[in-house]
């Protein structure tokens, strides 16, 4: 048996109280891809962390090559051959490809940068990744940033390449070309480590470390595991059947009228949209993404006013009026970015929960109402299972599914009519994605009138009794969940109208 | 007023910018380095201050300019390790610290002179002297202009494309650059952000403390309080109407030098127009290209954005 390329025994690591790894144990071959795979807060990125030299592990030691290794700062690992590809990209947006990539490669005075774009040419070529290595940053498409990011690490001759979520912001085509670069790393002798929640990535490697709660809760040969046991050691436990409780409609809630948006002379983004939302029905929104999907949030919300049409919430025509006015009506609204939109990210934990209401419900006599707030915030943390040192950590700093049960959390506590949810799963983790459609049909259930846009068709389908689709800001028909199929809203969402498609 | 058009005359004015420039263009191409690192430094008009103090009083103790330019830079290392530890290591607001700053230059170099004064006349020195280019001082116009000047003058000029290389083409001025635009992607490869920024810091308040210590030696033989009459605000001024480039921040020098020398001028010749219209000009000056040269495309991402390592 060969010496491993890396082997981590027994890596601890807290952040105050909070346990990030546990005695973590693996190893890791040349020629060999790993997964680690666990939901978002189970450790992967602070053992990224530890293994790249950015934090040293409290307990425990990193065998590289046969050789304990002890790092202080990234730059040890990169002097080691450990390479980093980064999930939020690490680039100088106004430098070119090949300035971000020289930086810390280049030990000498003066860059040679003739000599540092002919070696660059040269792995482009080997690896069939065409980028300009004379483009700024900033002109690149978020694709072509993937591979700068990619290119950094291949640089230096990487012998452990990590890989933090790569495909986040591939498309199906580049994620492709990603793991016929990975095998052809494989073929040159390089480990790799790939840090994934996408079970079909996780499927193509040659191992699978499942991290449950910053511990290794076991390793696989992906030859001799499934998608389901991998899901079952990733949760902790089976995931609940999907059951399709009857829906139990009621009279019409939210009513929209040939509602159209868009400013005038210009192309409408929302045209003629019209559709009815039940007590107690979740009405979903299929569709590629910037298809019509935040106008149509915004203008119920009040965010935005529609150029004409009517809207109605319980027979209150609610167009035009103030956003806030209509929330105070009873209105949730989970929007598309939560960093955003939906939180305020240099604020508390405490103070997102109660933005929008703490003119309300947390003041006293004009004042904020402390104790209430903390009280209720505390209350939330626990129901919502938001795992944060404190109340009082900054919502930035939270992983973006401890931010989505933030706003969740604050959003279902005022919509008690209607709940708008804009692409509320979207990057998460199976075991986030369920906790929040328990609570969609939780809202359901108390006869709450629920839209939700995502771009997840599957989703759509087992939790939606209704699903419209939209295509370039028009309504292309509505169906029944239950008699439909995923090719009959795969066409609607291409353009093709009902009629056409029937 | 025609009396400035005169060839003499206008000859006197652009040669005596040349000098003028050079307090400024020091200055200036210190904050930009400073500024291309990420620390908007306030503090300029403060470290030039503090550079014509201990020149001046080195040259009336020794009446050594190479001992008085030296002594000057070194006070202006000790103003950028100041304005270091309050910006990089203690993370302080960059214009908070900067004002700061110069409010207590202005007070202690003030309380420093009359000390040393005590009641008695200031002593004085007389001014250095030009170092003309043989031969090349000898060719008509462009011969004074360009070559019969101080040494400090060349060497300003001639630090312009060694600034712009060290910036572009070194492994340490893009980590500097780097640093300006995206600090976590320096800490990424382990490379220290704060060591690029108080260098930064104490190479520009050392080249502005320069700059003071010329002002000194070469335009006055006596140091009065807030001499330096915010030649340090025109430098912050220069980078950014030459949107963070040392060749554009040297044309602006020139703009404000150029004005700055008319108006001295101005006072000598006599015009009918009071002299104190023509002082304000480099001000109006600089208020005026900065409302036409709005790009701010060359300005560091995260300039004056204190950088918490993670």
């Amino acid at each position: 048996m060969p010496i491993p390329t890396i082997e981590a025994r027994g890596l601890c690591k807290s952040f105050g109280p909070v346990r990030a790894n546990h005695d973590i144990s693996f190893s890791v071959h040349a020629g060999e891809l790993l997964c680690l795979f666990g939901e978002n807060g189970a450790g992967k990125s602070t053992l990224s962390a530890c293994l790249t030299g950015l934090f040293p592990p409290d307990k425990g030691e990193i065998i590289y090559k046969g050789a304990p290794l002890k790092m202080s700062s990234a730059a040890d690992a990169i002097r080691a051959g450990i390479g980093l590809v980064h999930q939020h990209f690490v680039l100088v947006p106004d430098f070119t490809v090949l300035e971000n990539i020289v930086i810390g490669s280049e030990r000498r005075l003066v860059v040679n940068y003739g000599e540092a774009e002919a070696k660059l040419r040269q792995i482009c070529e080997t690896y069939g990744i065409d980028i300009d290595p004379n483009a700024l940053v900033r002109d690149l498409s978020v694709g072509e940033q993937q591979w700068a990011e990619l290119l950094k690490a291949l640089y230096f001759d990487a012998d452990l390449l990590i890989l933090d979520e790569p495909t986040a912001t591939l498309d199906i085509e580049n994620s492709k070309k990603l793991f016929r670069i990975i095998e052809k790393l494989k073929a040159d002798d390089v480990a790799l480590i790939l840090i994934s929640h996408f079970l079909d990535e996780v499927m193509q490697s040659d191992r699978v470390a499942v991290l449950r709660q910053g511990e290794v809760a076991g390793i696989r040969s992906t030859s001799e595991t499934s998608p389901e046991e991998l899901t079952r050691m990733m949760v902790g436990r089976d995931l609940e059947p999907k059951v399709r409780q009857a829906s139990s409609v009621g009279p019409a809630r939210l009513m929209l009228e040939n509602v159209t948006v868009g400013q005038k002379g210009q192309k409408p983004e929302l045209s003629n949209i019209s559709l009815t939302i039940h007590q107690g029905e979740i009405f979903g929104i299929a569709g590629v993404a910037g298809n019509g999907q935040n106008p149509l949030m915004e203008v119920i919300a009040g965010v935005r006013v529609p150029a004409s049409g009517r809207i109605t919430l319980d027979g209150t025509e609610i167009s035009g009026l103030n956003a806030r006015v209509i929330k105070d009506m009873g209105l949730g609204h989970i929007p598309d970015d939560r960093f955003v939109e939906g939180l305020v990210p240099e604020l508390s934990i405490e103070e997102n929960l109660i933005l929008g209401d703490h003119r309300g419900f947390y003041s006293r006599g004009g004042l904020l109402d402390f104790p209430k707030m903390r009280m209720s915030a505390e209350r939330m943390i626990r129901e919502y299972q938001i795992s944060a040192p404190s109340a009082e950590t900054p919502t930035g700093n939270l992983s973006g599914g401890n931010a989505q049960r933030v706003i969740l959390a604050r959003e279902k506590r005022l919509a008690t009519r209607v709940l708008l949810a804009n692409q509320p799963t979207r990057g998460l983790d199976v075991g986030v994605i369920e906790y929040i459609h328990t609570k969609l049909l939780e809202k359901r259930a108390e006869g709450v009138a629920v839209l939700i846009a995502s771009s997840e068709l599957e989703d759509l389908m087992n939790l939606c009794d209704r699903i419209g689709v939209l295509f370039q800001g028009r309504l292309m028909g509505i169906v029944e969940a239950g008699r439909t199929n995923l090719e009959e809203i795969g066409l609607l969402m291409a353009g093709q109208a009902m009629e056409e498609a029937a | 007023m025609s009396e400035l058009l005169a060839p003499d005359i206008l000859m006197s004015i652009i040669t005596a910018a040349m000098g003028v420039a050079t307090v400024i263009l020091l200055a200036a191409l210190g904050e930009l380095v400073t500024e291309r690192s990420g620390i908007w430094n306030m503090g300029v008009e403060g470290a030039m201050l503090f550079g014509c103090l201990i020149a001046y009083l080195v040259m009336a103790e020794t009446g050594s300019p190479v001992l008085a330019a030296m002594a000057a830079m070194a006070s202006g290392l000790a103003a950028g390790l100041l304005i270091g530890v309050m910006t990089v290591t203690l993370r302080v607001d960059h214009f908070v610290t900067g004002l700061g700053f110069n409010l207590l230059a202005s007070g202690l170099t003030l309380f420093w002179f009359r000390s040393y004064v005590g009641g008695g006349k200031p002593p004085s020195y007389s001014t250095i002297n030009e170092f003309p280019v043989p031969l090349l001082s000898e060719i008509p116009v462009i011969g004074p202009i360009l070559f019969d000047q101080h040494l400090l003058t060349y060497a300003a000029f001639l630090s312009v494309p060694f600034i712009a290389f060290f910036l572009r083409r070194t492994t340490y001025g893009l980590e500097t650059r780097a640093a300006g635009e995206n600090p976590q992607f320096l800490e990424a490869k382990g490379l220290s952000v704060a060591t690029r920024q108080y260098s930064a810091l104490l190479f520009g308040s050392a080249l502005t403390a320069l700059g003071g210590a010329f002002l000194m030696m070469a335009f006055a033989d006596q140091f009065r309080p807030d001499i330096s009459g915010g030649r340090g605000w025109l430098a912050i001024v220069a980078v950014i109407a030459g949107n963070w480039r040392p060749v554009r921040t040297m044309i602006a020098v020139l703009i404000f030098a150029f004005l700055d020398s008319v108006a001295v001028h101005a006072q000598g010749v006599g015009v009918d127009i009071p002299y104190q219209f023509f002082l304000m000009l480099p001000y109006v000056a600089s208020i005026l290209l900065l409302v036409m040269i709005r790009s701010r495309s060359g300005q560091p991402a995260k300039l004056g954005v204190p950088y918490l390592k993670h």
